[in-house]
């Protein structure tokens, strides 16, 4: 376990030293100018932690912005990071539930119908190639012009941007098994259906989790970004907007921080589905 | 070279054409790859009887796999005629007439051992408890009955391939085709295993077509032998093997068993598959 965590430790403290270098070298300047006429160097120096609006928070300055709007606001206070984060982690995980029906949907029809491989795959890709990340907040506003908002526009956003992940991992796992083990099953005479649901879809899972990984943390990205547009009231992104306006860095810093707690906790959640296949199959995927 | 095999003369009895099991007639399969044209097999006749055991042997690109994945329907014959159960392949493979084991185990590695055995019949439509049953009785019979609850890859070579045997006989076809079962396998475990197949073959009754590129193994195993020769695939000659129909590894050593199998390599060499 030490051993293990060893490295990883070491690289984190790395990085809190680098930080708090750079935490001090950029706000030096506000320091100082902030700073009574007969302040020594060293009261300086500890004050470029301690601003109210630093150019770059420190690290224990942002975890205490972090506890304190957690713990110190009722859930359904707007000031909760809570409740910001558990908006966008809904309209996030609707919009991966979308990707995940819909990369499924494409990825089984491009494997079993010829002309939906040789037409849709193309398009596919070819969707992702939009920036949706740059555009999103239009299409935000046009969408809610078109009578859809809420949650929704979000999540297709979301959904949009995850489903790539999931289809073309799935068509990859869906072709995956050998012409031996489908051989095997024409020497059946399966059925279709039963060549479906007892090969290339357990064979497509080895592929479908890791994909699944991908497009949850896309999903995440895509829900923040979407709350960027003046009309989100709530979420991480309107989190981080507001910051942005009224230059609240500690709080920016906070949402950002909530964002990769979140998008952790959604990878470990993916890996604790995974868990449970892989206990039943046995100790593999 | 279409070598008269068993044919059965035009004026034989009902009952000799209802023991044929496999019955091929100027059979030949050609191969279309980017404009070229690679023939396979060319002027195959035989006919593979009730309850024997036939081995087709002969160098790599002889066609003996693909003879026998025609016989599986796996592979369609470009001209001639094929017939397995009196019906077309495809016939007999719909009515699940035979059961296939591959050059590879081709286990599903998300499946355990026993809930591999029971593929086919679930696709078959067997009630559970039977299928239990069947799994259980078939992999006790490759000697595996302890290791239902393992998956594949937790087997070495020899007992996945056994696996695969016992899936190919769970559902109890009865025509068995096996395609270079043991080829991967060293040489001991191969012994074992042939000794194993043969007793199984013994014992169930079934018709068994094996592919081989092994001279002991063929004539071990084998009541016939189709010596085959390659480019293109054609049959050079076909062996009975009269030695005594219970054998153990020991009879390898014997003249008679030597004498077979000096015969099967002179018609190996005559099909210039030394060259």
């Amino acid at each position: 376990m030490i051993r293990r965590a060893a490295p990883l430790l070491s690289v984190f403290a790395l990085l809190l030293v680098v930080w708090y270098v750079a935490a001090v070298w950029l706000n030096l300047d506000l320091a100082r100018t902030l700073a009574d006429d007969d302040a020594t160097p060293r009261q300086i120096w500890l004050a470029t932690l301690a601003q109210d609006r630093p150019l770059l928070p420190a690290p224990h300055q942002i975890i205490v912005e972090m506890w304190t709007s957690i713990f110190d606001h009722p859930v359904t206070s707007a000031k909760s990071l809570v409740l910001h984060a558990a908006v966008t982690a809904y309209a996030a995980a609707l919009g991966l539930a979308i990707a995940l029906v819909l990369g499924i949907v494409l990825a089984v029809g491009i494997v079993h119908v010829r002309t939906l491989d040789r037409s849709l795959m193309l398009w596919i890709i070819a969707s992702q190639t939009v920036p949706i990340l740059a555009i999103a907040p239009m299409v935000v506003v046009v969408l809610g012009n078109a009578g859809l908002t809420g949650v929704l526009p979000k999540a297709l956003i979301a959904g949009y941007l995850s489903f790539f992940p999931i289809a073309t991992g799935m068509v990859k796992g869906l072709r995956s098994p050998d012409p031996m083990q489908r051989d095997l099953m024409r020497t059946y005479s399966a059925s279709g259906v039963q060549v479906f649901a007892r090969l290339r879809w357990p064979a497509s899972m080895a592929f479908l989790f890791p994909a699944l990984k991908v497009a949850a943390t896309l999903a995440l990205v895509g829900a923040i970004v979407a709350e960027l547009p003046t009309g989100a009231q709530a979420g991480l992104g309107a989190r981080l907007l507001s910051g942005s306006y009224y230059g609240q860095t500690l709080q920016i810093w906070a949402a950002l921080f909530m964002a990769s707690l979140l998008a952790l906790l959604a990878v470990a959640l993916v890996d604790l589905l995974q868990l449970g296949l892989v206990r039943q199959r046995g100790g593999r995927l | 070279m279409a070598v008269d095999l068993v044919m059965a003369p035009a004026a034989a009895s009902a009952r000799a054409a209802a023991s044929i099991v496999v019955e091929a007639a100027d059979l030949a399969i050609a191969f279309e790859s980017g404009g070229q044209r690679t023939t396979a097999l060319e002027g195959v006749s035989l006919a593979i009887n009730r309850g024997s055991f036939v081995s087709l042997i002969g160098p790599s690109g002889c066609g003996k796999t693909t003879l026998l994945r025609a016989i599986a329907d796996l592979e369609q014959p470009t001209s001639g005629r094929l017939t397995v159960n009196g019906m077309s392949p495809e016939r007999a493979r719909l009515e699940r007439a035979y059961g296939y084991v591959f050059q590879a185990p081709a286990l599903y590695p998300w499946r355990s051992v026993e809930r591999n055995v029971m593929l086919p019949l679930e696709i078959m439509g067997m009630a559970a408890a039977e299928r239990r049953q069947r799994a259980a009785r078939y992999l006790d019979l490759v000697g595996l009955g302890e290791f239902r609850r393992r998956f594949p890859w937790q087997l070495s070579g020899g007992m996945q391939q056994r696996v695969s045997i016992a899936r190919a006989l769970s559902f109890e076809p009865a025509l068995l085709l096996m395609d270079e079962p043991f080829g991967a396998l060293d040489e001991i475990t191969r012994d074992g295993l042939n000794l194993h197949l043969h007793q199984l073959w013994r014992s169930t009754g079934m018709t068994a077509v094996f592919v081989t590129h092994s001279i002991p193994e063929a004539v071990y195993l084998s009541t016939r032998i189709v010596v085959m020769s390659p480019r293109p695939g054609k049959v050079v000659e076909v062996i009975d093997v009269d030695l005594a129909a219970e054998r153990d590894l020991d009879i390898r050593e014997s003249p008679a068993f030597l004498r077979v199998a000096h015969r099967v390599r002179e018609a190996l060499r005559a099909g210039h598959s030394y060259d």
